[in-house]
């Protein structure tokens, strides 16, 4: 098992058709992912050419919005590859069709985008109150379930299958913890990305970890800013019955200065790394000073 | 970007916030002039810094006269508010003020949404209020998809236990306030305080406002409320570079590739120094996915023209762009650079094809370059090289 993503989900990307989201269809493919096709308004009703994991060449049609994808395809999640400018109208695009999943890879959207489209996504609620839409992101590498599904960027050579649940706000680190741990594997790696408003969120993901019966230990990985670590740390301690093994980078960042991410950054005393080592620690949290210890304690912790 | 109080007036106006009238001044005579312009009367000379405390410090004075604005001109300009030394002053017209309030709209990350926070009683430390008498301060939630309408701004205004004869002006404000958030693609509208005058008049008479540099590409004004003078030179050149880079006091300097795993590098540099004297690093430098030989070129230019950095620790991981192409991007930005690299560099790489990367490194055989297998390994090494 997996969460969020697996071989049966139906991927459609949006922003097919251009540089990115042509390079990543073709990674997606070979990771194994099922894409069953894409949405370009103008290009709508042409196919591009990729080839699958065996290598077989697969034309993969472009349709001219997700609701009409969805209809022709039974798509379930969407990828969107779409400049700043245009990614608050292809999300609430793919919102208003009913997309169960939504990774939103762009980097550099305005916050009251996100913060529109997000809220957008609490009033298309399912029968029983949830949204209907899930997105992680924005700003994010997305999601890989090894040897299932990639949705997003996420280097899927680095390793296979597992028994690992990380999730984290970084790419790179993402992609570093993953290869450390290599050799051990992961049900599903997630990065939910780093600006001041996204989707999923650490706790949703440590929710589902602890919900799924593959994962049997999970690596949460955080940075400067807000403080959505700490509010992990509550959950964990209250919720969270599998070993939880922590990093979070940032402890040599100035205050007042953004760290590359738009949302790592520390006000005044708040959304510093030792107050969230310290919350993740009050609740049993064991926290690396390095990737390369958070790595060996969470070898400990699974035994 | 955080901006100054007279650009946060500036934005206020524009979007029919009150306020009163107020001109930038960068010399005594600047000043003098502005006091005039304003009337002759009484004058309010404010010290423009984008830290709090400034008025404790000294650099808020009520001038009675254009020649008095002069004098008290004369003393702030350059004045060093914690840390800050003022180079411009707002010289705003005195007002009668008969109640001081607050009120401020801001991105709640926790919530994703905004929050608005209102109360009677303005003018002191909104920190502390909303520690010592919670009860004092009103918070409402604010719908990013509906914003601030007037019954919004109405439930604001009585939730801060204001008379009902006092909420339709208040309000007006809070919704000209909201336009401002919105249009500016503000992240922060601070007024502090936001007071009644005599003739009870609502006026902004001290604001605050941080933008979304995210929105640059459709706030085409912003650009010209940057402070270039404020800006480290480095930063500045970075920036015309498209480098994502901050300037720290260290010696060692840094370029990686995803802001996380750059952040993680000047933490373990850090905890590496601690065995070397103590070194620091220098920068933070993301230089994305790519990691092309220009990009490379360019980010080590910008870092060897930090004069205090003695070695560079490169970290990389090899993800969608291979360690071979990595490596390759190094050895040519070295070629590029020529004689202007100077400073020993530890380069590690990990991840996609690393061991064709370390060959073309090690084929190379640069006189400046060490190869280190991993992260805790290179971090050690250049806090090493810094500290000799």
């Amino acid at each position: 098992m997996s969460i969020y993503l697996n071989k049966d989900s139906k991927v459609i990307v949006q922003g097919i058709t251009g540089g990115e989201g042509s390079k990543h269809t073709r990674l997606m493919l070979k990771a194994g992912t099922n894409i069953v096709g894409g949405v370009n308004a103008r290009k709508a009703g042409t196919t591009v050419a990729h080839q699958d994991k065996d290598g077989a060449d697969v034309e993969l049609p472009v349709f001219g919005s997700v609701s009409e994808a969805m209809a022709e395809t039974g798509a379930d999640v969407s990828v969107a590859f779409v400049p700043p400018k245009f990614a608050k109208a292809a999300a609430e695009e793919a919102i208003e069709a009913g997309i169960g999943l939504l990774v939103v890879i762009t980097e550099g959207i305005p916050v009251q985008d996100a913060a529109e489209f997000y809220n957008l996504t609490l009033t298309k609620t399912d029968a029983d109150g949830n949204p209907v839409t899930r997105i992680i992101g924005p700003n994010c590498p997305g999601i890989i379930t090894p040897g299932e599904a990639l949705a997003g960027i996420t280097p899927a050579s680095i390793t296979d299958a597992g028994p690992i649940g990380l999730v984290s706000k970084s790419g790179t680190l993402t992609y570093q913890m993953m290869y450390e741990l290599r050799d051990i594997g992961f049900s599903t790696s997630i990065g939910i990305g780093g600006d001041p408003v996204i989707g999923t969120t650490h706790i949703d993901a440590l929710e589902a970890f602890e919900n799924d019966p593959e994962t049997t230990a999970i690596v949460m990985i955080g940075e400067i800013g807000g403080d959505a670590e700490e509010r992990a740390a509550e959950y964990i301690k209250a919720n969270v019955s599998k070993p939880v093994v922590g990093y979070v980078a940032g402890f040599t960042a100035p205050e007042g200065k953004t760290m590359g991410h738009a949302g790592a950054i520390v006000s005044g005393s708040s959304g510093t790394a030792s107050a969230k080592k310290e919350a993740l620690e009050a609740a049993g949290v064991k926290v690396g000073k390095t990737p390369s210890e958070t790595a060996n304690l969470l070898r400990e912790v699974i035994g | 970007m955080d901006l100054y109080e007279y650009q946060a007036r500036d934005l206020f106006e524009a979007h029919g916030v009150p306020v009163l009238p107020g001109i930038v001044a960068h010399t005594p005579e600047e000043a003098k002039a502005a006091a005039e312009k304003i009337g002759g009367g009484i004058v309010v000379v404010k010290a423009q810094v984008k830290v709090g405390g400034r008025g404790k410090a000294g650099g808020v004075k009520l001038a009675k006269s254009p020649d008095e604005a002069y004098e008290h001109a004369q003393a702030i300009l350059g004045m060093d508010i914690k840390g800050h030394t003022v180079h411009r002053l707002l010289i705003a017209a005195g007002a009668e003020i008969a109640e001081e309030y607050y009120f401020s709209i801001l991105l709640d990350r926790a919530n994703r949404d905004y929050l608005a926070m209102c109360s009677k009683e303005g003018g002191v430390e909104i920190e502390q209020l909303a520690v010592e008498s919670p009860e004092k301060l009103a918070r409402v939630s604010i719908d990013p998809n509906d914003g601030i309408d007037a019954a919004k701004a109405s439930e604001i205004a009585e939730q801060a236990g204001f008379d009902a004869d006092e909420v339709p002006a208040l309000a007006e404000v809070f919704q000209q306030l909201w336009t401002t958030f919105q249009k500016e693609d503000a992240t922060l509208v601070e007024v502090n305080p936001l007071v009644k005058t005599g003739e009870g008049k609502i006026i902004a008479l001290d604001g605050k406002v941080s933008t979304d540099d995210n929105a640059d590409f459709r706030q085409p004004g912003h650009a010209e409320l940057v402070d270039e003078q404020a800006e480290d030179p480095l930063e500045a050149k970075a920036k015309a570079n498209d480098l994502n880079y901050v300037k720290l006091d260290g010696q060692v300097g840094i370029i990686g590739n995803g802001a996380g795993l750059v952040m993680s590098t000047l933490d373990v540099v850090a905890y590496a120094g601690e065995d070397h004297g103590g070194v620091k690093p220098a920068n933070f430098l993301d230089i994305g996915g790519g990691a092309s030989a220009e990009v490379m070129a360019n980010g080590l230019d910008v870092i060897l023209g930090d004069d205090q950095v003695e070695s560079v620790f490169v970290n990389v991981f090899g993800g969608i762009t291979s360690c071979d192409q990595v490596a390759t991007g190094i050895v040519k930005a070295l070629e590029i650079l020529g004689d202007a690299a100077t400073k020993p560099l530890v380069v590690r790489l990990d991840g996609n094809n690393v061991e064709e990367g370390r060959r073309i490194l090690a084929e190379a055989a640069h006189p400046l370059v060490t190869n280190a297998d991993t992260m805790d390994a290179g971090a050690d090494k250049a806090a090493e090289l810094a500290n000799k």
